[in-house]
């Protein structure tokens, strides 16, 4: 085929896609909450993209995510106090916008750091449970009969598992890494996709163009993946997004037990916020020292908002079939 | 051998020996079966090609099941299904069937032609040449796939064009039901449902099949609707050679377009005749009854009473004898003992009654 | 005969995403007493809207715009629906109009009994015949010898109360107690027997055994008799039914059938029937109205519609109906979507007689015949 025969045929395809997400921006910009949810992810997926912009490392040739130190003094100073570190005025820092903590680390390096790695965190929780899930749910909802009882035996065994204990096992027996404390989050947290992709397939199941695909001879795989999967996926989806934000709150509630698997000192809003622990025991301490912790924790608080509300925007826009009302 | 077909036998196509379709019901803790819905419960009779055979009935009659159990859909309970066979192996099963000797060429002669029991790779090859058109069109087409996809997706799993090819086939059976190549990229929720159904006739023809069992095609849309596509029926039938099944409750629609016309009631077929020889002279009470009670556009020919009282049996416990039996004015000791027998009492004309034989 | 309904220039407009549509555009009806008015439409052209438009049902994004709906609920009283406050519709609504729908189990409360639904409607609007048959059964006990007569008497005067004030608030107080709430098992029971009769004129087998069962128990057929049963439970004078027996098999429909033209003489209501279907039309109805996007195009008396039809696309309809024998006769083209009607009279673009003044001009009904309106330009 001619390569302008080729270019037709691609715009062509594209139509349709094009056509379904203009309707999908229209049912965004109505809704302000989506506006504000797309929003926040923009400016989080920014900060994430530009962090060696907006606070580049200072030391060369250590790993960017270990907040630099100006200073050796015990406590805190607060937002504005002004850089000591000759290494540090260099690269550009004039003053602690956000103030340092007891280590002398930068709030501020540490907050914008914090985004890419908070987006690593989620995206690798979610994503690999999301598989297993998928993977488990789809033979469990197609099959039925005993691959189904034996699967979801085997999924109700997990949920049972508590979550904080299993991190804990894991980190002690494994090592106290990030990627163990992920690991262990994984491990819980598949079943509950099992569990809603396997309803949407019993439900979607039924449908008589799955049967009509079947009449016409396609083999499982190519009816659950093609037939099934794309209309049972959404409330996963819906799901998914909602817990990339969960998936951050855990890693810092587990950072602020000490399990978390984090160096202190490490560009982890969760692990910021543990490490000033110290400075939450009320009293003088907890009005003087306020930014220590508040900063981190309006930056979760924000990212999980994002999260939340993008996935109730998902739930209003992404299906092409119930959008029409 | 079915009987229905003794004047036929040179054109038959597709031959149905006591087939049955039960589902289980599980009950109890252990959800062992207690019982069975009995759907399709011994039908046997042979449909000629290139005719339009209308199956009508009541909702839970079997006929919606009859049709999926015949192309396949299901797995049948028991019977045997024979499709487009040669005539001398024809005989042959049917004498090997009456002598009950040498049952194991029997068994060899039907692994090799009883789609009832075909599996893997044969039955894939066996869904090129049966095909179904569904009721609903909303329902019947996959809303997450373009139109191109939808038509072309037979094609592709059956593995019978490629590339270039396919997009020409697809094409072609699109502009045969009457839609255009501005229509390929499109969602089906983005056409009215008269075109969902012609796209689904598409997706149906598109691999030429021999045989295709049209599920109520006409029930969920309009009527003005209904008419455009009864036409495109009875075109694409002399235009592909094609052989229907017309599966309806609506009498009126089946009267027109069939040739012949089977009326079910609980699981089996009760009388089987040419159409307008059904529709004029109906010989069995039930089919009587159904006649009688079409509305019929013509104010000056109202009815006085309705004609058939009672519900339709659960199909999980049919009534012993004639199925019929309890609810038919005519019912003798007979019929409430014995089933009746579907025979030829006139020239093709069959009947399952007490009364007529 | 007069007039039991009569709508004037009816307009609802739907509020939809994708745009206004102008569902019904000015509609003109009226219902004699007595009457069976069939109402034939294809889907989309407003029959089931109009007949919920009655009773002020119409389900947002709904809205009716304008128009005027008068309803001559007794001798001397004819309301205007479309003006009237929640609550007086609410006491109209089952007691002198009520409505049936298509899917009988769609309209049944699934976790109710059907008797526990039947008894609701009459508890909500017979309430005072009840009373009177409950003071009736005190008494007979009273007559008996009994150890009884204590509660019997106490019995009798919390019903005299609820006779001479059945909104006190002394009996509100009373009912929400939960051991003296046990005075109201006897209303309870003569609703029950009530229940039963109506059960029996629906000739349903075995009405006690009926009562007592749930919806999802019921088949197709029962279930619309029940529901037929709750509508004609107060005897209503108009019977707005929507499409009853499209989902039902052709023998439970003929079945169903009968047994409203039976009620509808015992009964005495008026009935506005609503169908695709032109054969029950020809069955049942006394007048037809047929309607396309939105408007009445023609409304004759059903025998001067089927003989002699003067609107294209009744001329049209009947000649699709299919007929043995010959070719099928089709309607070229497709229903109008009404976010964009045509301009001038909606069936132009595919009516085969259209004129230069259909495309910009709507027609307006008039009297082509005694009793035979037409709205075309064609007369």
């Amino acid at each position: 085929m001619k390569i302008r025969d080729r270019l037709r045929e691609f715009k062509a395809g594209m139509a349709p896609t094009i056509r379904e997400s203009r309707v999908m921006l229209l049912r965004i910009k109505k809704s302000p909450l989506s506006i504000l949810g797309v929003s926040i992810l923009i400016f989080f997926g920014l900060l994430a993209v530009l962090a060696p912009v907006l606070a580049p490392p200072p030391f060369k040739g250590q790993d960017p995510w270990r907040i630099p130190k100006d200073g050796w003094m015990p406590t805190p100073r607060p937002p504005g106090t002004a850089v000591t570190e000759p290494v540090m005025v260099k690269a550009g820092y004039t003053t602690h916008i956000f103030g340092t903590a007891q280590d002398q680390t930068d709030i501020f390096y540490g907050c914008i750091w914090g985004a890419s790695l908070a987006f690593r965190e989620g995206f690798q929780v979610v994503g690999v449970a999301l598989i297993i899930g998928l993977v488990t749910g789809c033979l469990a909802g197609y099959y039925g009969g005993i691959i189904d009882e034996l699967l979801m035996r085997f999924t109700d065994i997990i949920f049972a598992f508590p979550a904080l204990i299993l991190a804990m096992a894991l980190v002690t027996a494994l090592g106290k890494t990030l990627d163990n404390v992920m690991l262990a989050l994984i491990l819980v947290w598949w079943p509950s996709y099992t569990r809603v992709i396997r309803g949407e397939i019993l439900r979607v199941k039924q449908e008589d163009y799955v049967e009509a695909a079947k009449a016409v001879g396609c083999s499982d795989l190519r009816v659950i993946v093609r037939h099934i999967l794309p209309n049972a996926i959404y409330p996963v989806l819906i799901v998914a997004s909602l817990d990339i934000g969960a998936v951050v709150l855990s890693v810092a509630a587990l950072s602020f037990l000490g399990i978390s698997g984090v160096p202190a000192g490490y560009a982890d809003w969760g692990q910021m916020i543990s490490y000033a622990q110290a400075w939450i025991a009320g009293g003088a301490t907890l009005t003087k020292y306020w930014y220590v912790f508040t900063i981190p924790g309006i930056f979760i608080f924000t990212f999980v908002l994002g999260w939340n509300l993008l996935g109730d925007a998902f739930r209003d826009i992404l299906d092409p079939t119930i959008r029409r009302r | 051998m079915s009987l229905t077909l003794r004047k036929f036998s040179m054109s038959t196509l597709i031959e149905v020996e006591e087939l049955k379709k039960y589902f289980p019901i599980t009950g109890g803790v252990f959800k062992r079966k207690t019982a069975d819905v009995r759907a399709v419960d011994g039908v046997s009779i042979g449909i000629v090609k290139g005719e339009c055979f209308g199956l009508v009935g009541e909702s839970g009659c079997g006929k919606t099941t009859f049709g999926k159990t015949l192309i396949r859909l299901y797995k049948p309970t028991a019977g045997s299904i024979y499709f487009n066979i040669p005539t001398n192996v024809r005989e042959e099963i049917q004498k090997l069937r009456n002598s009950s000797q040498d049952s194991s060429r029997l068994k060899k002669l039907r692994k090799q032609h009883d789609l009832s029991i075909f599996k893997g790779k044969k039955l894939k090859r066996l869904r090129r040449k049966m095909q179904i058109v569904y009721q609903d069109p909303t329902t019947s087409l996959n809303p997450r796939m373009l139109v191109k996809d939808i038509v072309g997706e037979p094609l592709k799993v059956q593995g019978l064009t490629r590339g270039a090819e396919r997009r020409k086939r697809v094409l072609e059976i699109l502009n045969k039901v009457g839609l255009t190549e501005r229509h390929l990229y499109r969602y089906p929720h983005e056409f009215s449902g008269g075109q969902r159904q012609r796209i689904a006739i598409a997706r149906a023809l598109v691999v030429l099949p021999e045989f295709v069992v049209l599920d109520e095609p006409t029930s969920s849309v309009d009527v003005s609707v209904r008419a455009q596509l009864l036409n495109l029926f009875q075109d694409l039938r002399k235009d592909l050679g094609l052989t229907y099944m017309f599966v309806s409750h609506d009498l009126s629609v089946v009267e027109c377009i069939s040739d012949r016309v089977g009326v079910m009631y609980l699981g089996k077929v009760v009388e089987l005749a040419p159409t307008m020889e059904l529709y004029r002279e109906p010989l069995h009470p039930y089919a009587q009854a159904l006649f009688a009670s079409i509305p019929i556009p013509d104010p000056t020919k109202r009815k006085r009473r309705a004609p058939l009282k009672g519900e339709v049996p659960s199909p999980i416990n049919p009534p012993r004898g004639c199925r019929f039996s309890p609810r038919c004015e005519k019912a003798i000791d007979i019929c409430r003992r014995e089933e009746p027998r579907l025979i030829d009492v006139r020239n093709g004309h069959f009947v399952a009654c007490h009364l007529i034989s | 005969m007069k007039n039991l309904l009569n709508i004037e220039d009816l307009k609802v407009n739907f509020y939809t995403y994708e745009g206004i549509v102008e569902a019904i555009d000015g509609v003109n009806l009226n219902l004699k007493e007595g009457e069976t008015l069939g109402l034939v439409g294809e889907t989309g052209c407003g029959k089931s809207v109009t007949s919920l438009s009655v009773l002020v049902l119409v389900p947002t994004p709904g809205k009716i715009e304008s128009g005027k709906i008068s309803f001559e609920k007794s001798e001397k009283e004819s309301l205007n629906l479309l003006q009237q406050g929640e609550s007086a519709l609410r006491s109209i609504r089952g007691k002198d109009i009520s409505m049936i729908f298509q899917e009988p189990r769609a309209y049944l409360n699934p976790v109710y009994t059907v008797q526990d639904q039947i008894s609701e409607v009459l508890l909500h609007h017979s309430k005072k015949e009840l009373t009177e048959k409950a003071l009736e059964e005190i008494e007979k006990d009273l007559s008996k010898k009994s150890l009884k007569h204590f509660f019997y008497k106490l019995e009798r005067k919390l019903y005299r109360k609820m006779l001479e004030k059945p909104n006190s608030l002394s009996l509100k107080i009373l009912s929400k107690i939960p051991i003296v709430r046990r005075y109201e098992r006897r209303l309870k029971k003569e609703s029950k027997k009530e229940v039963v009769r109506i059960l029996k004129e629906m000739k349903i087998a075995d009405p006690q055994r009926v009562a007592e069962m749930y919806p999802h128990e019921l088949s197709g057929g029962m279930a619309q008799r029940v529901v037929i049963a709750m509508a004609l439970g107060c005897n209503p004078e108009l019977l707005l039914a929507d499409e009853p027996t499209t989902n039902l098999d052709v023998t439970v429909q003929a079945q169903i059938l009968e047994l409203i033209r039976e009620l509808k003489g015992k009964f005495g209501s008026s009935v506005l029937y609503v169908t695709h279907d032109l054969g029950v039309v020809a069955e049942l109805c006394d007048r037809v109205a047929v309607m396309y996007a939105g408007s009445v195009c023609e409304l004759a008396d059903v025998m001067d519609l089927f003989r002699r039809p003067l609107h294209p696309y009744t001329i049209a309809l009947l000649e699709s109906i299919p007929r043995p024998g010959k070719e099928f006769k089709t309607i070229e083209g497709e229903v109008p979507s009404l976010i964009n009607p045509p301009k001038g009279c909606r069936f132009n673009p595919r009516c085969t007689k259209a004129m230069e003044i259909c495309l910009k001009e709507k027609p307006r009904m008039i009297e082509v015949e005694k009793e035979h309106y037409v709205m075309c330009h064609l007369h």
